[in-house]
């Protein structure tokens, strides 16, 4: 049973219509009530916050993002804060034009290895978007449970669409057969503004490319970005996807029916992934210690 | 519970300080040290000082560099104990930094303030006891209080520098907004951790009150100067933190 959405206007400035002790007794989602202000928390993990500390956090956030680009909390805080409620609420409407995205919306299915059944879908034929999918993690050496959980969003389904944005990230890359590596993640990163109109997508876009050298921003440029301008505009909304009911489609069949094509083919990671480059290093500090005569110990 | 939540921070303890108090903290503590005079110009006089949740150093230090640079005195000796190893290491990296490390004047000890024990910090052994922002977090102060009596000698000095109570109303609230807005936002920028500067800023609020705390002071057995501000204790930026002294009588 999900709290009635007139009693979920829940903003620091907004008038309570019901006590709080009261809805605490009719919701399993209110979890505790805050005695310093009247919000309450509208979802586990809800962070509620007045627009000066969204504002400071939006800010921070960026230049953390920037300067420690590993901190995904960072990144997808800073997707929360400048992600404004006329933009989420497009994306919810796109969702609720559908069957297929009304179903999403009322099932709200979430994405890790425990809702996936990764070792079935490994054994589908070749060819199938599920079997697909398996192969792109393990060739990229990467799990669907890495995504941090949506904390700034206040509107609990509007939460959930964001979530569902975040998790739906590593589908594309299959889909597009494209790895983790800075370029490709920067071409979807376009795809992804001209499609959804994200603003932290479109941040991305136009900051990542100075991280890279200029061969690989000319590629970006020259190759990628109109291929994600045309293919981005092009699609169907890809929020309404239920992809979770598309495992035993083939590629082809996948991308007629969203509208969607290849980009130009990219370049595999001749780089190891992160997991593979550490088990490396251990073993590489194992054997030179092993080799050389007692040393002074490392802090 | 207490030692989990600095077990997360301690890596990022000294960054989190200056960024939260804006670099004042350092202010503040300059003054707590500096009001001590530690030290003692007669050559060969050992100053026992210990500085109890020390964790990364900062007093124990400010105080060894007091007695070289205004006292030139290298006797005296600085305890340094933590109830957390994590922070105790840290505060041992800084140490690596200066000239102190290797020789008898500082020394690291895991500890609890509320029950040091009396093998290793017997009675009666004391000049001067520190504490800085580290009292509130101890869930039994008087034991703690009375712990202090114990190892400090007659006539030695118990100091505590600790958050507290604004005193000024227009400031109170300005200083409330910033501590429940901006210091857990930091913590979640700066240190991926919301929720131990969120306990942070609620273990300051729930701290006694200034008149409050020195009571408690005196009710440990110390002397304190008059319940007012510039007695027993003095306040620091408005309130926002505050310096307590008492004094074991012999």
């Amino acid at each position: 049973m999900s709290v009635p959405r007139h009693l979920l206007r829940s903003t620091q400035r907004a008038r309570q219509i019901v006590p709080n002790n009261v809805l605490k007794a009719i919701s399993p989602v209110c979890t505790r009530v805050q005695t310093r202000n009247v919000t309450t928390p509208a979802y586990p993990g809800h962070i509620p916050l007045n627009w000066a500390e969204n504002a400071f956090m939006a800010v921070g956030s960026a230049i953390m993002s920037l300067a420690d680009p590993r901190r995904g909390d960072m990144i997808a805080a800073l997707g929360e804060t400048t992600a404004s409620n006329a933009l989420l609420n497009k994306l919810r409407e796109q969702m609720l034009s559908s069957p297929e995205g009304r179903r999403i919306l009322k099932e709200r299915p979430r994405i890790n290895s425990d809702t996936i059944d990764l070792e079935k879908l490994a054994l589908l034929p070749e060819g199938t978007f599920g079997r697909a999918y398996v192969t792109w993690l393990e060739k990229c050496d990467v799990t669907p449970d890495t995504r941090e959980p949506v904390h700034y969003i206040d509107d609990p389904e509007l939460a959930y669409t964001i979530q569902r944005y975040r998790e739906c990230h590593d589908f594309y890359h299959a889909l597009f057969s494209l790895p983790v590596s800075v370029e490709s993640e920067l071409a979807l990163k376009w795809f992804e503004y001209i499609h959804f109109g994200l603003p932290m997508a479109g941040l991305g876009a136009v900051f990542g490319p100075l991280r890279l050298d200029a061969t690989k921003r000319s590629r970006l440029f020259q190759e990628y970005v109109p291929w994600a301008m045309k293919c981005g505009a092009n699609a169907k909304p890809l929020i309404a996807v239920y992809w979770e009911e598309k495992w035993e489609m083939t590629m082809e069949d996948l991308k007629k029916e969203l509208g969607v094509w290849d980009p130009p083919a990219a370049i595999w990671g001749k780089a190891l992934s992160e997991k593979q480059r550490e088990k490396k290093r251990r073993e590489a500090a194992a054997a030179a210690a092993a080799t050389s005569p007692a040393s002074t110990s490392s802090s | 519970l207490v030692k989990e939540v600095f077990s997360s921070v301690a890596s990022k303890y000294d960054v989190m300080n200056d960024a939260m108090s804006m670099g004042i903290h350092r202010l503040w503590k300059d003054e707590f040290v500096s009001s001590l005079k530690p030290g003692s110009v007669k050559v060969g006089k050992v100053t026992r000082c210990i500085d109890v949740a020390g964790g990364t150093g900062d007093i124990a230090l400010r105080i060894l560099d007091y007695a070289r640079e205004k006292k030139a005195d290298r006797d005296l000796k600085v305890d340094l104990v933590d109830i957390n190893p994590e922070m105790l290491k840290e505060g041992e990296k800084r140490f690596r930094k200066t000239m102190y490390h290797g020789t008898p004047q500082v020394a690291f000890h895991v500890g609890n303030a509320q029950d040091l024990g009396k093998e290793r910090f017997p009675d009666n052994t004391y000049d001067i006891y520190t504490i800085a922002f580290g009292i509130r977090n101890c869930t039994d102060v008087p034991a703690v209080l009375s712990e202090a009596y114990r190892v400090l000698k007659p006539g030695g000095v118990f100091a505590c520098l600790e958050f507290s109570k604004v005193t000024q109303p227009a400031l109170a609230s300005l200083y409330e907004s910033y501590s429940f807005s901006v210091i857990p936002l930091l913590g979640t920028i700066l240190a991926g951790d919301r929720a131990s500067y969120q306990y942070l800023v609620e273990s300051i609020r729930k701290f006694p009150s200034q008149p409050e705390f020195a009571q408690m002071i005196a009710n440990a057995g110390f002397e304190v100067g008059e319940l007012q501000d510039g007695g027993a204790w003095r306040d620091q930026w408005g309130g926002i933190a505050s310096i307590h002294t008492g004094v074991k009588l012999a």
